[in-house]
Protein backbone atom coordinates (compact mmCIF):
# COMPACT_ATOMS: atom_id res chain seq x y z
CA UNK A 1 0.00 0.00 0.00
CA UNK A 2 1.39 3.54 -0.84
CA UNK A 3 2.51 5.09 2.16
CA UNK A 4 1.26 8.41 1.57
CA UNK A 5 -2.16 8.12 0.22
CA UNK A 6 -3.64 4.90 0.88
CA UNK A 7 -4.47 3.99 -2.43
CA UNK A 8 -3.28 0.33 -2.44
CA UNK A 9 -6.96 0.33 -1.19
CA UNK A 10 -9.89 0.12 -4.23
CA UNK A 11 -9.58 2.79 -6.38
CA UNK A 12 -11.40 6.14 -4.66
CA UNK A 13 -9.46 8.76 -7.42
CA UNK A 14 -11.18 11.84 -7.33
CA UNK A 15 -12.07 11.42 -3.62
CA UNK A 16 -12.16 15.02 -1.53
CA UNK A 17 -9.25 15.05 0.26
CA UNK A 18 -7.51 11.80 -1.09
CA UNK A 19 -5.02 14.36 -2.93
CA UNK A 20 -1.44 15.17 -1.11
CA UNK A 21 0.81 17.59 -1.71
CA UNK A 22 3.24 15.79 -4.09
CA UNK A 23 0.49 14.40 -6.44
CA UNK A 24 -3.18 13.83 -6.74
CA UNK A 25 -4.47 10.23 -7.76
CA UNK A 26 -5.61 11.30 -11.43
CA UNK A 27 -2.22 12.41 -12.12
CA UNK A 28 -0.88 8.59 -12.48
CA UNK A 29 -3.66 6.47 -12.11
CA UNK A 30 -2.90 4.83 -9.57
CA UNK A 31 0.66 3.09 -10.12
CA UNK A 32 2.56 4.81 -8.11
CA UNK A 33 5.45 2.25 -6.69
CA UNK A 34 7.87 4.97 -8.03
CA UNK A 35 7.56 7.31 -5.45
CA UNK A 36 7.57 5.35 -2.14
CA UNK A 37 10.65 6.35 -2.10
CA UNK A 38 10.39 10.37 -2.12
CA UNK A 39 8.06 10.39 0.73
CA UNK A 40 10.65 8.49 3.18
CA UNK A 41 12.50 11.37 3.19
CA UNK A 42 9.93 13.60 4.33
CA UNK A 43 10.26 15.23 7.75
CA UNK A 44 7.26 14.52 10.22
CA UNK A 45 6.47 16.13 13.30
CA UNK A 46 5.31 14.07 16.64
CA UNK A 47 1.79 15.63 18.48
CA UNK A 48 1.55 14.08 21.82
CA UNK A 49 -2.56 13.25 21.92
CA UNK A 50 -3.17 11.98 25.47
CA UNK A 51 -6.84 11.85 24.57
CA UNK A 52 -9.14 8.54 25.51
CA UNK A 53 -10.25 6.52 22.59
CA UNK A 54 -13.84 7.22 23.29
CA UNK A 55 -13.50 10.45 23.89
CA UNK A 56 -16.26 11.81 21.66
CA UNK A 57 -18.63 9.14 23.18
CA UNK A 58 -17.29 9.95 26.93
CA UNK A 59 -18.23 13.56 26.43
CA UNK A 60 -21.95 12.80 25.44
CA UNK A 61 -22.25 10.61 28.13
CA UNK A 62 -20.70 13.25 31.26
CA UNK A 63 -23.54 15.52 29.33
CA UNK A 64 -26.47 12.83 29.56
CA UNK A 65 -24.89 12.26 33.24
CA UNK A 66 -25.57 16.10 33.57
CA UNK A 67 -29.17 16.26 32.12
CA UNK A 68 -30.15 13.04 34.80
CA UNK A 69 -28.19 14.64 37.81
CA UNK A 70 -30.29 17.83 37.26
CA UNK A 71 -33.60 16.35 37.50
CA UNK A 72 -32.39 13.91 39.93
CA UNK A 73 -33.43 10.98 37.40
CA UNK A 74 -31.46 7.72 38.09
CA UNK A 75 -30.41 6.42 34.66
CA UNK A 76 -30.14 2.26 33.87
CA UNK A 77 -28.68 0.53 31.10
CA UNK A 78 -29.83 -2.55 30.97
CA UNK A 79 -27.10 -5.07 28.86
CA UNK A 80 -28.08 -8.38 27.87
CA UNK A 81 -28.11 -10.68 24.64
CA UNK A 82 -30.93 -11.00 22.51
CA UNK A 83 -33.86 -12.78 23.68
CA UNK A 84 -33.18 -12.38 27.37
CA UNK A 85 -35.40 -11.26 28.84
CA UNK A 86 -34.98 -7.33 29.14
CA UNK A 87 -38.29 -6.09 27.76
CA UNK A 88 -40.57 -8.47 30.24
CA UNK A 89 -38.63 -7.41 33.02
CA UNK A 90 -38.76 -3.69 31.85
CA UNK A 91 -43.29 -4.08 31.49
CA UNK A 92 -43.35 -6.05 35.21
CA UNK A 93 -41.11 -3.48 36.56
CA UNK A 94 -42.42 -0.29 35.18
CA UNK A 95 -46.11 -2.11 36.66
CA UNK A 96 -44.60 -2.52 39.62
CA UNK A 97 -42.95 0.84 40.08
CA UNK A 98 -46.25 2.86 39.15
CA UNK A 99 -48.34 0.67 41.87
CA UNK A 100 -45.30 2.08 44.26
CA UNK A 101 -46.01 5.71 42.54
CA UNK A 102 -42.58 5.92 40.87
CA UNK A 103 -42.11 7.98 38.03
CA UNK A 104 -39.95 6.39 35.08
CA UNK A 105 -39.36 6.95 31.29
CA UNK A 106 -37.79 4.61 29.21
CA UNK A 107 -35.45 4.45 26.07
CA UNK A 108 -35.91 1.45 23.97
CA UNK A 109 -32.51 0.74 21.86
CA UNK A 110 -33.10 -1.64 19.14
CA UNK A 111 -31.72 -2.56 15.45
CA UNK A 112 -35.34 -2.38 13.92
CA UNK A 113 -38.74 -1.98 14.37
CA UNK A 114 -40.24 -0.06 17.25
CA UNK A 115 -41.68 -3.27 18.99
CA UNK A 116 -41.14 -3.25 22.51
CA UNK A 117 -41.36 0.27 22.65
CA UNK A 118 -45.02 -0.45 21.80
CA UNK A 119 -45.26 -2.91 24.40
CA UNK A 120 -43.50 -0.48 26.94
CA UNK A 121 -46.47 2.23 25.85
CA UNK A 122 -49.02 0.01 26.93
CA UNK A 123 -47.50 0.21 30.58
CA UNK A 124 -48.17 3.87 30.29
CA UNK A 125 -44.43 5.04 30.87
CA UNK A 126 -43.18 7.78 28.01
CA UNK A 127 -40.93 6.02 26.13
CA UNK A 128 -38.50 7.25 22.94
CA UNK A 129 -37.31 4.50 20.28
CA UNK A 130 -33.91 4.48 19.35
CA UNK A 131 -33.67 2.62 15.93
CA UNK A 132 -29.62 1.76 15.17
CA UNK A 133 -30.03 0.54 12.06
CA UNK A 134 -26.57 -1.33 11.25
CA UNK A 135 -25.31 -0.22 15.01
CA UNK A 136 -25.24 -3.21 17.30
CA UNK A 137 -25.39 -0.50 20.22
CA UNK A 138 -26.23 2.35 21.75
CA UNK A 139 -24.13 5.71 21.90
CA UNK A 140 -24.29 8.34 24.14
CA UNK A 141 -24.69 10.92 21.32
CA UNK A 142 -27.86 8.42 20.46
CA UNK A 143 -29.20 8.73 23.44
CA UNK A 144 -28.58 12.46 24.05
CA UNK A 145 -30.80 12.75 20.67
CA UNK A 146 -33.96 10.57 22.04
CA UNK A 147 -33.50 12.57 25.37
CA UNK A 148 -34.83 15.52 23.06
CA UNK A 149 -38.10 13.75 23.13
CA UNK A 150 -38.59 12.56 26.28
CA UNK A 151 -39.38 14.20 29.92
CA UNK A 152 -37.54 13.01 32.40
CA UNK A 153 -38.72 12.31 35.25
CA UNK A 154 -37.98 14.16 38.56
CA UNK A 155 -37.03 12.17 41.46
CA UNK A 156 -37.47 9.21 39.01
CA UNK A 157 -35.97 6.47 37.17
CA UNK A 158 -35.24 6.20 33.33
CA UNK A 159 -34.08 2.82 31.59
CA UNK A 160 -32.13 2.74 28.56
CA UNK A 161 -32.53 -0.65 27.13
CA UNK A 162 -29.48 -1.48 24.64
CA UNK A 163 -29.58 -3.21 21.88
CA UNK A 164 -29.24 -7.34 22.49
CA UNK A 165 -25.96 -7.61 22.43
CA UNK A 166 -23.18 -8.65 25.18
CA UNK A 167 -19.79 -7.51 23.66
CA UNK A 168 -20.42 -4.62 21.53
CA UNK A 169 -22.30 -2.12 24.24
CA UNK A 170 -19.86 -2.42 26.87
CA UNK A 171 -17.05 0.26 26.35
CA UNK A 172 -19.74 3.02 25.67
CA UNK A 173 -20.97 4.73 28.50
CA UNK A 174 -24.05 6.38 27.96
CA UNK A 175 -23.95 8.63 30.89
CA UNK A 176 -26.03 6.31 33.42
CA UNK A 177 -25.63 5.87 36.81
CA UNK A 178 -26.29 1.84 37.01
CA UNK A 179 -25.49 -0.72 34.30
CA UNK A 180 -27.19 -4.16 34.89
CA UNK A 181 -26.29 -6.73 33.12
CA UNK A 182 -29.07 -9.35 32.59
CA UNK A 183 -28.36 -13.13 31.93
CA UNK A 184 -31.53 -15.75 31.56
CA UNK A 185 -31.40 -19.12 32.92
CA UNK A 186 -32.40 -20.18 29.25
CA UNK A 187 -29.16 -18.95 28.17
CA UNK A 188 -26.98 -21.71 29.75
CA UNK A 189 -24.59 -20.95 32.94
CA UNK A 190 -21.41 -20.23 30.84
CA UNK A 191 -22.72 -17.03 29.93
CA UNK A 192 -20.38 -15.21 32.07
CA UNK A 193 -17.26 -16.64 31.42
CA UNK A 194 -17.76 -16.34 27.64
CA UNK A 195 -18.82 -12.42 27.76
CA UNK A 196 -16.87 -12.14 30.40
CA UNK A 197 -16.31 -8.34 30.38
CA UNK A 198 -20.13 -7.64 30.30
CA UNK A 199 -20.62 -9.00 33.38
CA UNK A 200 -17.05 -7.34 34.79
CA UNK A 201 -18.56 -3.54 33.90
CA UNK A 202 -21.65 -4.15 35.16
CA UNK A 203 -23.11 -2.48 38.98
CA UNK A 204 -25.51 -5.10 39.39
CA UNK A 205 -26.00 -8.51 37.40
CA UNK A 206 -29.48 -9.81 36.94
CA UNK A 207 -30.33 -13.84 36.44
CA UNK A 208 -33.38 -13.75 34.86
CA UNK A 209 -36.50 -16.58 34.17
CA UNK A 210 -35.59 -18.41 37.60
CA UNK A 211 -39.04 -20.10 36.96
CA UNK A 212 -37.53 -22.08 33.68
CA UNK A 213 -34.67 -23.83 36.34
CA UNK A 214 -36.86 -27.06 36.90
CA UNK A 215 -36.42 -27.45 33.33
CA UNK A 216 -33.23 -26.18 31.77
CA UNK A 217 -29.54 -27.55 32.88
CA UNK A 218 -28.83 -24.30 33.96
CA UNK A 219 -26.23 -24.58 36.96
CA UNK A 220 -27.02 -21.35 39.27
CA UNK A 221 -23.66 -22.07 41.44
CA UNK A 222 -21.55 -22.36 38.62
CA UNK A 223 -23.24 -19.11 37.36
CA UNK A 224 -23.12 -17.09 40.47
CA UNK A 225 -19.47 -18.42 41.12
CA UNK A 226 -18.55 -16.95 37.52
CA UNK A 227 -20.22 -13.85 38.50
CA UNK A 228 -18.52 -13.30 41.48
CA UNK A 229 -15.36 -14.03 40.15
CA UNK A 230 -15.89 -11.34 37.52
CA UNK A 231 -17.22 -8.79 39.81
CA UNK A 232 -17.55 -9.17 43.64
CA UNK A 233 -19.27 -6.24 44.02
CA UNK A 234 -21.83 -6.29 42.15
CA UNK A 235 -25.09 -7.39 43.50
CA UNK A 236 -26.69 -10.27 41.85
CA UNK A 237 -30.90 -10.56 41.45
CA UNK A 238 -32.19 -13.86 40.86
CA UNK A 239 -35.76 -13.99 39.70
CA UNK A 240 -38.51 -14.42 37.24
CA UNK A 241 -40.89 -11.28 35.95
CA UNK A 242 -43.32 -13.93 35.17
CA UNK A 243 -43.81 -14.99 38.17
CA UNK A 244 -42.89 -12.48 40.09
CA UNK A 245 -40.48 -14.14 42.30
CA UNK A 246 -37.47 -12.20 43.42
CA UNK A 247 -38.68 -9.35 42.07
CA UNK A 248 -39.03 -7.57 45.50
CA UNK A 249 -35.36 -6.81 46.36
CA UNK A 250 -35.11 -5.94 42.74
CA UNK A 251 -37.19 -2.98 42.92
CA UNK A 252 -36.15 -2.06 46.46
CA UNK A 253 -33.00 -2.17 45.17
CA UNK A 254 -33.70 0.23 41.66
CA UNK A 255 -35.19 2.45 44.39
CA UNK A 256 -32.85 2.84 47.16
CA UNK A 257 -31.15 6.40 47.53
CA UNK A 258 -27.06 5.57 46.56
CA UNK B 1 -18.67 -4.45 14.84
CA UNK B 2 -18.51 -1.69 17.16
CA UNK B 3 -14.71 -1.12 16.16
CA UNK B 4 -16.14 0.35 13.08
CA UNK B 5 -17.95 2.87 15.39
CA UNK B 6 -14.78 3.25 17.19
CA UNK B 7 -12.80 3.59 14.38
CA UNK B 8 -14.51 6.23 12.93
CA UNK B 9 -14.26 7.98 16.46
CA UNK B 10 -10.38 7.94 16.24
CA UNK B 11 -10.46 9.30 12.85
CA UNK B 12 -12.64 12.57 13.90
CA UNK B 13 -9.77 12.78 17.18
CA UNK B 14 -7.00 12.81 14.64
CA UNK B 15 -8.34 14.70 11.78
CA UNK B 16 -8.67 17.66 14.67
CA UNK B 17 -5.71 17.24 16.35
CA UNK B 18 -3.95 17.55 12.96
CA UNK B 19 -5.80 20.19 11.99
CA UNK B 20 -5.08 22.04 15.75
CA UNK B 21 -1.60 21.38 14.80
CA UNK B 22 -1.48 22.84 11.13
CA UNK B 23 -0.26 19.41 9.78
CA UNK B 24 -1.58 18.58 6.44
CA UNK B 25 -1.16 14.59 6.82
CA UNK B 26 -1.39 12.04 9.23
CA UNK B 27 1.65 9.70 9.03
CA UNK B 28 1.11 7.25 11.87
CA UNK B 29 -1.38 6.79 14.64
CA UNK B 30 -0.24 5.32 17.78
CA UNK B 31 -2.81 3.79 20.28
CA UNK B 32 -2.67 2.07 23.61
CA UNK B 33 -5.22 -0.75 24.20
CA UNK B 34 -5.50 -2.66 27.17
CA UNK B 35 -5.71 -6.69 26.98
CA UNK B 36 -8.78 -6.16 29.08
CA UNK B 37 -11.00 -3.99 26.78
CA UNK B 38 -13.47 -4.57 24.66
CA UNK B 39 -11.73 -3.32 21.53
CA UNK B 40 -10.69 -6.11 19.33
CA UNK B 41 -7.18 -4.94 18.17
CA UNK B 42 -7.28 -7.34 14.38
CA UNK B 43 -10.88 -5.54 13.89
CA UNK B 44 -9.94 -2.26 14.40
CA UNK B 45 -7.17 -2.49 11.85
CA UNK B 46 -9.58 -3.97 9.85
CA UNK B 47 -11.54 -1.10 10.24
CA UNK B 48 -9.54 1.78 10.54
CA UNK B 49 -8.49 2.39 6.73
CA UNK B 50 -12.58 2.56 5.96
CA UNK B 51 -13.13 4.93 8.68
CA UNK B 52 -9.62 6.93 7.27
CA UNK B 53 -10.75 7.51 3.36
CA UNK B 54 -11.08 10.72 2.19
CA UNK B 55 -9.71 12.15 5.62
CA UNK B 56 -5.95 14.09 6.77
CA UNK B 57 -5.92 10.10 8.11
CA UNK B 58 -5.93 8.02 4.69
CA UNK B 59 -2.83 5.46 4.30
CA UNK B 60 -1.41 6.19 8.10
CA UNK B 61 -0.61 3.51 10.19
CA UNK B 62 -2.04 2.28 12.99
CA UNK B 63 0.41 1.26 15.25
CA UNK B 64 -1.63 -0.58 18.79
CA UNK B 65 0.33 -1.37 21.57
CA UNK B 66 -1.05 -3.83 24.12
CA UNK B 67 -1.12 -2.43 28.14
CA UNK B 68 -1.23 -5.97 29.78
CA UNK B 69 -3.35 -6.27 32.82
CA UNK B 70 -1.45 -7.71 36.30
CA UNK B 71 -3.43 -10.62 38.23
CA UNK B 72 -2.89 -11.18 42.05
CA UNK B 73 -3.88 -14.93 42.76
CA UNK B 74 -5.69 -14.78 45.79
CA UNK B 75 -4.97 -19.03 46.06
CA UNK B 76 -1.28 -18.64 46.12
CA UNK B 77 -0.46 -15.16 45.70
CA UNK B 78 1.35 -15.36 42.54
CA UNK B 79 1.56 -12.02 40.27
CA UNK B 80 1.18 -13.00 36.50
CA UNK B 81 0.34 -11.20 32.94
CA UNK B 82 -2.97 -11.55 32.30
CA UNK B 83 -4.28 -12.02 28.91
CA UNK B 84 -8.60 -11.75 29.33
CA UNK B 85 -10.50 -11.71 32.35
CA UNK B 86 -11.08 -15.90 32.66
CA UNK B 87 -7.23 -16.41 32.71
CA UNK B 88 -6.53 -18.44 35.40
CA UNK B 89 -3.28 -18.11 37.57
CA UNK B 90 -0.33 -19.56 35.76
CA UNK B 91 0.59 -21.38 38.67
CA UNK B 92 -1.66 -22.89 40.81
CA UNK B 93 -4.66 -22.64 38.13
CA UNK B 94 -6.09 -19.97 40.57
CA UNK B 95 -9.14 -18.08 39.28
CA UNK B 96 -10.44 -15.22 39.84
CA UNK B 97 -7.45 -13.05 40.01
CA UNK B 98 -7.22 -9.52 41.61
CA UNK B 99 -6.52 -7.07 38.69
CA UNK B 100 -4.71 -4.35 37.93
CA UNK B 101 -4.16 -1.87 34.64
CA UNK B 102 -5.42 -3.38 31.34
CA UNK B 103 -8.33 -1.21 30.91
CA UNK B 104 -6.36 1.57 28.80
CA UNK B 105 -7.75 2.98 25.63
CA UNK B 106 -5.79 5.81 24.71
CA UNK B 107 -4.64 7.71 21.47
CA UNK B 108 -0.82 8.72 22.90
CA UNK B 109 0.10 10.51 19.76
CA UNK B 110 0.14 11.31 15.79
CA UNK B 111 3.02 11.70 13.67
CA UNK B 112 2.35 14.22 10.89
CA UNK B 113 3.69 16.11 7.95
Amino acid sequence: MCGTCGCGKPDEAGTAGHVHESHAHDEHGHSHGHHGHEHATQTTTLIQVGQALLAENDRFAAQNRGLFDARKTRCFNLISAPGAGKTTLLEKTLEALRARSVGCAVIEGDQATDLDARRIAKTGVPVVQIETGRSCHLDAHQVQHALEDITLPAGGLLFIENVGNLICPTEFQLGEHERVTIVSVAEGHDKPAKYPLAFRTATAVVIAKTDLLAHVDFDLAEARRLVRGLNPNAPVFELSARTGEGMDRWLSWLQSPR
Amino acid sequence: MHELSIACGLVKTAVNEAERHGASRVVSIELVLGALTGVEPEALSFCFPMAAAGTTCAGAELKIEIEAAKGRCGRCDATSEVRDLMSPCPHCGGWPLGLEGGREMRVRALEVT
